[in-house]
């Protein structure tokens, strides 16, 4: 498969995410849209990676599983995210009764 | 210190600094005055005995490593003009501790301790032998003065310090922009690829182009210090709000850092810009001389019509500076001495007038030498001191800068010399309303003043006549730094 | 090298120690020591300058270099006396009269609490010991500090009744328009120290020969403006008259005798410089003609005993001057000498009658004082003869010789010299008529308490009067007698180069009768009609009109300088004040704090707390980069 068809794939999923994070409200929402636009860079990365691979493995094996190994960083970090945002958003509709991101901007006061 | 010998100008520095610290901690206001007394006087004498014992050519400090490996390290030297203007902050000091002694202040040991701070950093101002040191010391003794105004203040202090912050702040780091693209064309030492130290300084090599806008960067910093017109507003502000003593200190001394500066770091460092610039910086000069002589006539509050002569003799200063003449510079230094100590003589008797009877506007005041005679005649002798009365210390020095000024322009000296005309109409203005004529409600139970103001105002008035009378070895304590100065431009 | 002139510091150190003395301890002297202290001081200066004087009367002069007040690289100014022909006769006159005045105010100020009495005579002393530095001084700078040292006491005397604010005002205003000649005389000595590199005199007056006539002009025109100011000449001469505020001894001493003839002095002191500036010279001479007759015009009318005293003493000095600008360098030495004498002991006789008469001072309240003060009456009398210059009175001759010297210049001058001559016949008799003959005029409470002054006041004035008719002996003029001109042959070494300049016109002895008898003739007319006249006066409540209302108001002169020159200057300060610099410079700066505080205010509307726009932001901000990376970055 041409390396086209994941860039288009990734780009199609962080457009959807960018958006999503914009215009919608819900916290959770938005969450799970920047979930997507992470997913979307691994994807990008695991793609570039298997490319590369092809094309350097016979000179340096060990190159081109740099960027894979960068995934699983983004994954734990993303993991970590979600944990402390879920928490967030539990102790935001405790208080509010709402997952509203609107609602936040009482923090001003 | 550093496990080295210690000089003469490690004690002027470090003496003030370290009373300053501990005296944080004093929490009893009575001890915390005594001891800043007594350190200030220890200054003092380490002051005279270095009159004695360093000669005035004395550029070859010993540096002491601070900042090894980017070309920096913590020299102190002792040259002639260090030595006038360290005595003149050793002087002022005690002087100010002594005539503000019955003041009270709230938090007197932050108060004094903060005063000491900046008197440490004024010595490291007048000692200092590398650039990055220097603007250490500026800040230093800068940032003490803007929690003194804020904190002790007039009523509109926030308002005063702020004006003041502001723009010393912007010369500061104009300045010290200046410092690093200069020291970014310095040669390679020992060490480090370029050098702060002042002879890297005065032999760095800079283009006629590079010359003319560095020699910007470090004017407006130290004219806004001095100040020049038209940088001048944030001046009679300050003076106005900031507690007297504080007014003192800024006036007294901290003005001279910046002609200070202009003469050590401006002058030998641009050469060829200094040539370029000065007609510019005299007719500067000369006109705030005359503008701020004008408006002295009109003011009413004693501290503004102070604070506006000031201006006045330092546009007069500033102006001799720049002629780059041997007479007009050697005058220079001999004034900075003389006007700081009159100026603060003005204040103390200020002073004493606004805590007897609460008030400063000279409209309000009157008949004072009915009920303080002594006080009377003390202000009265400082002021003609002030306005350059033969025989007082400041004819030597206005005699030596107009005869540089006339050497270089003759015009110039006649318009700047009618400022002598007006400084006589503001003062005799001020003696005749505050202390002739009749007492009023305000004035006329006020006592003549108590022992230790006479003495310190006694202090005052024979230095006046014994620099007036006998300048000599004054003059030839700086004869050696102006012949370095001007070394540059042969 | 010792010199017995070497002791020549001890005369102005003499009344520096008094004053010091009576300064520091005025609260612990009696008013009897204090007055001993003050007088015995210029006595002891006295009776050295009188050594002094003999020495250099022999021949000897000296140049005393004491210590280096100024030594740079490019100056040297040494604290020097210099002790000549010159500077000589001046110490006698101004410690000889001086001591005089000082016995006189013994008496005079007896009436003031013991403090300011010895306040008085610190004042009085520090005074002398200035004019002292400033006739002594061997360069210009030490002349200077003199100069303006007895500035300083002219303040301090003439606002001595500090209480009044009035006098107050008339002392600010002496010092400030000094100051103005002050900056005149500054200029003049930076130049010579800029073109000849020193301000000694005997280095300038030999290196005279180096200077352009440009710079030789440049500097003595500038020199005559400092004397102007001194000298109380046009334009400067307003000061004089209201420093008649000060105590009338004091008018005495600073404001005729001493302080005033500074400049005379000067000039005299410099004659060579003047005299190869032959365009100031000329201007010299016409200001100080203008002047004397300005002068004499306002005296006719003017009714306060002192301020027609000042008036004539303005007058007079114009004399002077017109003697120097005319190169009657001698003449005016001479005047200023007897000119001392009988004007000291005119201020002298006014304060005798004021005196007598509790403070008043005005003329047409007087009258008829002849019969209760006899020696006042009698001393005046011969101070009005001299003044008016009648021979044999010393004032005939001084004034004689200015006059023989402005005909030899120009008969210009001298007709109208001898036209004020006229005058000041006339308005002296008017005075001494209004005062001494006719009826008294004032109060029953004050005719009671007339009363003959006390020796101490009496004595200074008889010998005044002696040294009023006999002073002018020492120069008797040629055509009397010859070798009669004792002090042209004593001044001649300072004079010398200047006579080796310019040759003599000697007037032929017939032309010199005639102008003698012109003047003498004319001026004993103009005495004889105000004698009479005046002895009858009475008061009258017509108010001036015409010519006589711009006399009595002089010529509005003040009101003059006060529309054209101290309006303005307020103005231009009031508006630098209130607008210039509040709403300029400090507008311009609180104008761009206003505007980053503005500019801030409005910013911070963006951080308005919605999550959703700052998302919006970041995203935007991560195009932007993106769009620079891709486009703009090669």
């Amino acid at each position: 498969m041409p390396i086209y068809y994941y860039i288009v794939l990734a780009i199609a999923l962080f457009t959807i995410g960018i958006i999503g994070v914009l215009t919608r409200r819900n916290a959770i929402i938005i969450f799970m849209c920047i979930e997507l636009m992470l997913n979307a860079v691994n994807l990008l990365l695991v793609a570039f990676s298997k490319m590369h691979n092809i094309a350097t493995a016979a000179t340096n094996p060990t190159a081109a599983i740099d960027a894979q190994i960068f995934v699983f960083f983004i994954m734990v970090v993303a993991a970590a995210e979600v944990s402390v945002g879920l928490a967030i958003i539990v102790m935001m509709y405790r208080n509010t009764h709402s997952v509203d991101v609107n609602f936040l901007n009482r923090l001003k006061n | 210190m550093f496990g080295y010998s210690v000089t003469f100008p490690h004690l002027l520095v470090f003496v003030p600094l370290i009373a300053g610290l501990i005296i944080f901690f004093i929490k009893k206001e009575n001890s915390a005055k005594a001891i800043s007394l007594f350190a200030s006087i220890v200054t003092l004498s380490v002051s005279c005995f270095s009159l004695c014992y360093a000669d005035n050519k004395d550029l070859n400090w010993v540096p002491y490593e601070w900042l090894k490996y980017i070309g920096s390290s913590f020299s102190l030297g002792l040259d002639g003009m260090g030595k006038i203007l360290t005595l003149l902050t050793a002087i002022a000091f005690p002087v100010i501790f002594v005539a503000s002694y019955k003041s009270s202040y709230k938090n007197a040991n932050v108060f004094y301790g903060l005063m000491l701070l900046s008197q440490a950093g004024l010595m490291g101002v007048f000692l200092s032998m590398d650039a990055l040191l220097f603007y250490f010391f500026w800040e230093l003794a800068l940032i003490p003065v803007y929690f003194l105004c804020s904190r002790w203040g007039g009523e509109r202090r926030i308002q005063a310090t702020f004006k003041f912050f502001v723009y010393t702040f912007a010369g500061s780091l104009l300045m010290l922009l200046g410092i690093i693209y200069v020291y970014l064309h310095t040669d390679r030492t020992v060490y480090a690829a370029h050098s702060f130290s002042i002879n890297s300084f005065y032999s760095v090599v800079l283009n006629a182009h590079q010359q003319n806008w560095l020699f910007w960067l470090f004017f407006i910093a130290f004219a806004i210090k001095m100040p020049v017109f038209p940088f001048h507003t944030w001046q009679p502000d300050a003076y106005e709000q900031s507690p007297t003593s504080v007014t003192m200190v800024l006036s007294g001394v901290m003005v001279k850092m910046g002609l200070f500066a202009v003469l050590r770091w401006l002058i030998p460092v641009f050469p060829e810009a200094v040539l370029n610039f000065s007609n510019i910086v005299i007719i500067l000069s000369i006109i705030g001389i005359i503008y701020a002589s004008l408006i002295a006539i009109k003011q009413d509050d004693l501290k503004r019509l102070i604070a506006y002569s000031s201006i006045a003799h330092i546009g007069l200063m500033c102006a001799a500076i720049f002629t780059v003449e041997q007479i007009g510079i050697e005058g220079v230094m001999i004034q900075m001495f003389n006007h700081g100590i009159n100026i603060i003589g003005l204040w103390i008797v200020v002073e004493l007038i606004e805590r007897q009877t609460g008030v400063r506007k000279i409209s309000q005041l009157g008949g004072i030498a009915h009920t303080a005679p002594f006080l009377t005649i003390m202000l009265v002798v400082i002021a003609f001191a002030n306005i350059a009365l033969p025989l007082t210390n400041a004819f030597v020095g206005e005699f030596m800068m107009f005869n540089g000024l006339f050497k270089y322009n003759i015009w110039y000296t006649a318009i700047a010399g009618i400022s002598i005309i007006l400084a006589a109409v503001y003062t005799l203005n001020m003696v005749k309303n505050v202390f002739y004529g009749n007492s009023n409600g305000l004035t006329v139970a006020m006592k003549d003043i108590s022992l230790n103001e006479k003495m310190i105002l006694c202090v005052i008035i024979v230095a006046i006549f014994l620099i007036g009378i006998y300048p000599q070895p004054m003059l030839d304590m700086a004869k050696d730094s102006v012949s370095l100065i001007l070394s540059r431009f042969k | 090298m010792s010199n017995t002139l070497q002791i020549g510091w001890l005369i102005p150190i003499l009344p520096l120690i008094g004053f010091l003395i009576n300064g520091i301890c005025r609260k612990q002297l009696s008013k009897t020591l204090s007055g001993l202290i003050g007088s015995g001081v210029i006595l002891a200066s006295f009776a050295i300058s009188l050594f002094v004087f003999f020495q250099v009367k022999n021949g000897n002069t000296h140049l005393a270099h004491y210590f280096d007040f100024i030594n740079t690289e490019s100056i040297k100014v040494g604290f020097d006396f210099q002790i000549d022909q010159l500077s000589s006769l001046f110490l006698l006159i101004i410690t000889g009269v001086g001591f005089l005045i000082h016995v006189y105010s013994t008496s005079y100020m007896h009436e003031e609490d013991s403090k300011d009495f010895a306040k008085y005579f610190s004042y009085l002393n520090l005074f002398v010991f200035s004019m002292l530095l400033l006739v002594m001084g061997g360069n210009y700078i030490i002349m200077f500090i003199g100069w303006e040292g007895v500035g300083l006491c002219s303040y301090l005397l003439i606002g001595y009744w500090f209480k009044n604010n009035d006098y107050n005002d008339a002392a600010k205003k002496a010092f400030i328009m000094n100051r103005i000649g002050d900056l005149g005389f500054l200029l003049a000595v930076f130049w010579l120290i800029t073109k000849t590199g020193t301000a000694d005199y005997h280095e300038v007056f030999a290196n005279v020969s180096k200077l352009s006539t440009f710079d030789i002009t440049g500097i003595t025109m500038l020199l005559f403006v400092g004397a102007t100011g001194k000298s109380a000449q046009i334009p400067l001469y307003t000061w004089l008259p209201d420093a008649m505020a000060g105590p009338t001894p004091v008018s005495a001493l600073i404001h005729a005798a001493t302080m005033v003839t500074a400049g005379i002095y000067m000039i005299a002191r410099s004659n060579i410089l003047f005299t190869m500036a032959p365009f100031t010279q000329c201007v010299i001479a016409v200001i100080g003609l203008a002047t004397a007759v300005l002068a004499a015009t306002i005296a006719l009318k003017q009714n306060d005993i002192k301020k027609v005293l000042a008036y004539s003493t303005v007058s007079q000095l114009g004399y002077m001057f017109l003697g120097l600008g005319v190169g009657a360098y001698t003449g005016s030495v001479f005047h200023v000498m007897t000119h001392a004498f009988f004007k000291a002991l005119l201020f002298l006789g006014a304060g005798s009658v004021i005196h007598a008469m509790s403070g008043e001072q005005d003329m047409r309240n007087m009258g008829g004082l002849k019969k209760y003060m006899s020696i006042t009456h009698i001393t005046f009398l011969l101070g009005c003869l001299a003044i008016a210059g009648m021979p044999p009175f010393s004032g005939f001759f001084s004034k004689d010789e200015i006059l023989a010297g402005a005909f030899a210049k120009n008969p210009v001058y001298w007709a109208i010299g001898v036209l004020t001559a006229f005058m000041t016949a006339f308005y002296m008799f008017r005075l001494y008529a209004m005062t001494f003959l006719g009826k008294f005029k004032g109060t029953h409470d004050q005719e009671h308490h007339l009363h003959e002054s006390p020796a101490a006041i009496t004595i200074p004035l008889i010998i005044l009067a002696i040294l009023a008719v006999v002073g002018g002996w020492v120069g008797i003029p040629e055509v009397f007698m010859h070798g009669g001109h004792r002090l042209e042959a004593f001044l001649e070494p300072v004079f010398a180069p200047s006579n080796a300049l310019v040759e003599k016109h000697h007037l032929s002895h017939s032309t010199e009768y005639t102008l003698m008898a012109v003047s003498v003739g004319g001026a004993l007319i103009a005495l004889l009609f105000a004698w009479n006249k005046f002895s009858k006066y009475q008061k009258t409540e017509a108010p001036e009109s015409g010519i006589g209302k711009v006399l009595s108001n002089k010529w509005y002169v003040d009101e003059l300088y006060n529309t054209i020159i101290v309006k303005p200057i307020q103005a231009i300060a009031a508006f630098f004040n209130n607008i210039l610099e509040k709403k300029g410079i400090d507008g311009f700066v609180n104008g761009i704090g206003k505007a980053v505080n503005y500019g801030s205010r409005q910013i911070r509307l963006l951080q308005n707390g919605q999550v959703g726009m700052y998302v919006l932001l970041m995203v935007l901000g991560i195009l932007a980069l993106f769009i620079i990376q891709l486009f703009l970055v090669k």
